[in-house]
């Protein structure tokens, strides 16, 4: 839902960043408002996935450029948890298997600590469990997986589903999804996108990682940007997602191309 | 030899400083004001044990078994005989879950005193105990050690119980050193009939400067089943000496699942023989150092027949200045041939200072024969701490929720009952400062 008045939740000004002294962003440039559902659609190694973890806070990436405000602060200089806290949640491609520690207390605590920022009293086990109960018919997910162990075990499928029951408990304000339709199955990923459409709201503003249509023919986005080689190249409204669908990525490289030769000639 | 460290190893320190000697003398000025029953079972192991420490008073870090392990702990500890006094430390004691027989072990009182045992227990008499002590410390191979004769110059006491068929309770066997200083020595052995069945928690605690020595023999029957629990909490200027040595006849399962941690030293040396082979054996360990504490396991699994199978998982969290040794030996003589050995050693390295030694020690001879080990040290995972952090978790919570699921894995391996003894107080917040 694009609504120009709607307040600026996320705004990536020339966000340049490496890792091991590599650079992988290279300028991105990105404005979320509240409301909005944005796509980001790129090859493997075009720096999708980097920027969706440096937004988290993930402490291999060096920010060497540009800025990044959440909700009018600076977000890179918060903690991880502080994000989080504050309501960014990053819905990771491969969710982390944490042998021994119970998923229904990592969602607790994980939930109250974000429960605490917004001057919310923390839920006792009892509290906790009739929320985390009905949160997970949102996903349709089986209680069972509560008593594991975080995502051990779990197949592709029931990690997607627990990283969307988390997004369910947090409610994020900005919520990053990154190729969460990565390893579903068609009627895991209807149930997946159902969740999320189902907490996308006026208020919030979803950002989907993805390489394929598939995913944004269950969430339709408002934006959809093409990113290559640490940049963003193109942005559109959904309909060039269908264009990338149908004519590949090649054109990408083309555009690319030209634009890296630029500076060369003018220089 | 895995080895993490910053420092090497100091050259071996010097032995018989008088500890021994001293503590063999006020032994002895205790038995002449009260003289024990020459004729009693223990009189004989005693006299062993006397000889033994004259002969040897301390081991020497010059003795490959001992090379990591400083003994400056011990010889800190008042060497004489533990003199309680003061509040009672069973005050501070869980109540026993229901459903689980607590004896305490004082190394004064007899523990069966006003006891009236369950369907299954019963009190060894002292011609089982002349003709059963010391065989299984034998068969394992360590009645000459020398926390054993430690513990023979010292146990004023054995508790001796026979089991037949399944005993129902948990056996929870408690000390309690609570800040009096000396030594506590126990002792235990248990003769398990074939068929019988038994679950036994022991806890052992400490927080003053004591030395726990403990010895406990079982001899597992065809057939039978021993599942054993050792919590052992102790404090900076304790020492616990722990030796459990098992055999096992064919049929037969033992499981051992040991947790230690806080003590300024600990060692605690299981030792199992499969007599027969055709045994099922399954040890799972957890040992903490932090400060400049040191922790020891020495473990050694003996195949005597074919068939026989060992699960070992032995796991280790260091911080601080702290020293870890585990040496693992598993013995597969020709005799052994099917034996499915399968030993794993894996360490949490949490400081830059803390130091683990982790040995494997497999002496295989049979041909047809599985034995996997393997051994890891690490750090706590930067991506699972990342994903505990991306979830609003501070840094400190997410690591303390690491450490926990680490030591998990053998924790829950404990009889339920040990949960009321609060397991993970055993294990500090990483990153604490050493002491």
């Amino acid at each position: 839902m694009i609504r120009p008045d709607a307040p600026v939740l996320l705004e990536i000004r020339d966000l340049h960043a490496c890792v091991e002294e590599q650079p992988i962003l290279r300028g991105v440039s990105l404005t979320l408002r509240a409301g909005e559902i944005h796509a980001v659609m790129g090859r493997n190694g075009s720096g999708k996935s980097t920027l969706s973890k440096l937004l988290a806070g993930h402490p291999a990436y060096r920010v060497t450029g540009g800025s990044v405000l959440y909700r009018g602060e600076d977000l890179l200089a918060l903690a991880p948890e502080e994000r989080a806290r504050a309501g960014l949640f990053l819905g990771f491609q491969y969710p982390i298997e944490i042998p021994g520690v119970s998923n229904l207390e990592f969602l607790r605590v994980a939930t109250n600590a974000r429960r605490v920022a917004r001057g919310e009293e923390e839920l006792d086990t009892f509290a906790f469990e009739d929320l985390v109960r009905e949160r997970l018919r949102l996903v349709q997910m089986d209680a069972a997986f509560l008593d594991r162990s975080v995502n051990e075990g779990f197949s592709g499928g029931e990690k997607k589903r627990n990283e969307i029951l988390q997004m369910a408990l947090l409610e994020p304000v900005v919520a990053i999804l990154d190729e969460t339709d990565s390893g579903l199955d068609i009627d895991a990923l209807r149930t997946v996108s159902a969740g999320v459409n189902h907490l996308a709201g006026p208020d919030n503003a979803t950002l989907l990682i993805t390489h394929y249509q598939r995913l944004l023919d269950e969430i339709t986005p408002d934006f959809v940007h093409v990113m290559a080689a640490g940049r963003i190249l193109r942005t559109a409204g959904k309909e060039l997602a269908l264009e990338l669908e149908e004519r590949g990525y090649d054109w990408v490289d083309e555009e690319l191309a030209a634009l890296e030769r630029i500076p060369a000639e003018v220089g | 030899m895995v080895s993490a460290s910053m420092e090497l190893p100091p050259a071996g320190a010097p032995s018989g400083d008088g500890w021994s000697e001293a503590l063999l003398a006020a032994l002895a000025a205790e038995e002449l004001a009260a003289p024990l029953d020459a004729a009693g079972p223990l009189a004989a192991v005693r006299r062993r044990g006397f000889e033994g420490l004259r002969q040897r008073p301390l081991p020497s870090r010059r003795e490959e078994a001992w090379r990591f392990t400083d003994l400056g702990a011990l010889r800190a500890v008042r060497p004489r005989r533990l003199v309680t006094s003061g509040a009672d430390p069973a005050a501070h004691w869980p109540a026993p879950a229901a459903g689980s027989l607590r004896l305490r072990l004082d190394g004064a009182a007899d523990p069966l005193a006003g006891q009236s045992l369950p369907q299954g227990l019963e009190a060894l008499t002292d011609t089982d105990l002349e003709q059963a002590l010391g065989q299984t410390l034998a068969a394992t191979g360590c009645r000459e050690h020398w926390p054993v004769s430690l513990n023979k110059a010292s146990a004023a006491r054995v508790l001796g119980l026979r089991v037949r068929g399944e005993v129902a309770p948990l056996l929870e066997l408690v000390s309690d050193t609570a800040t009096a200083e000396g030594v506590l020595a126990l002792r235990v052995l248990l003769l398990l009939e074939p068929g019988a069945s038994l679950r036994l928690l022991q806890v052992h605690r400490a927080a003053g400067a004591s030395l726990t020595s403990v010895v406990v023999e079982a001899r597992l029957g065809e057939g039978s089943r021993l599942e054993q629990g050792v919590l052992a909490q102790g404090a900076d200027a304790a020492v616990l000496l722990g030796h459990l040595a098992v055999s096992q006849a064919p049929g037969s399962e033992y499981q051992l699942a040991s947790v230690s941690g806080g003590w300024g030293l600990s060692r605690l040396e299981p030792r199992v023989v499969q007599l027969a082979g055709e045994a099922i054996t399954r040890l799972r360990g957890l040992q903490q150092v932090d400060g400049r504490r040191i922790a020891d396991t020495h473990s050694q699994v003996m195949f005597a027949g074919p068939e026989g199978r060992l699960d070992q998982l032995h796991k280790v969290v260091a911080d601080g200045a702290g020293r870890s040794v585990f040496n693992g030996a598993v013995r597969v003589p020709r005799a052994a041939q099917r034996t499915d050995a399968a030993q794993l050693s894996r360490s949490l390295l949490l400081s830059e200072r803390a130091r683990v030694d982790t040995k494997p020690e497999l002496e295989i001879v049979a041909d047809d024969v599985r034995c996997a080990h393997g051994a890891t040290v690490s750090r706590l995972r930067q991506d699972e701490l990342f994903y505990l952090q991306s979830r609003g978790i501070g840094a400190d919570l997410a690591a303390r929720l690491l450490l926990r699921g680490y030591c998990e894995e053998v924790l829950r391996e404990l009889p339920g009952a040990a949960a009321l003894w609060h397991p993970l107080d055993t294990f500090p917040a990483p990153g604490a400062p050493a002491r």
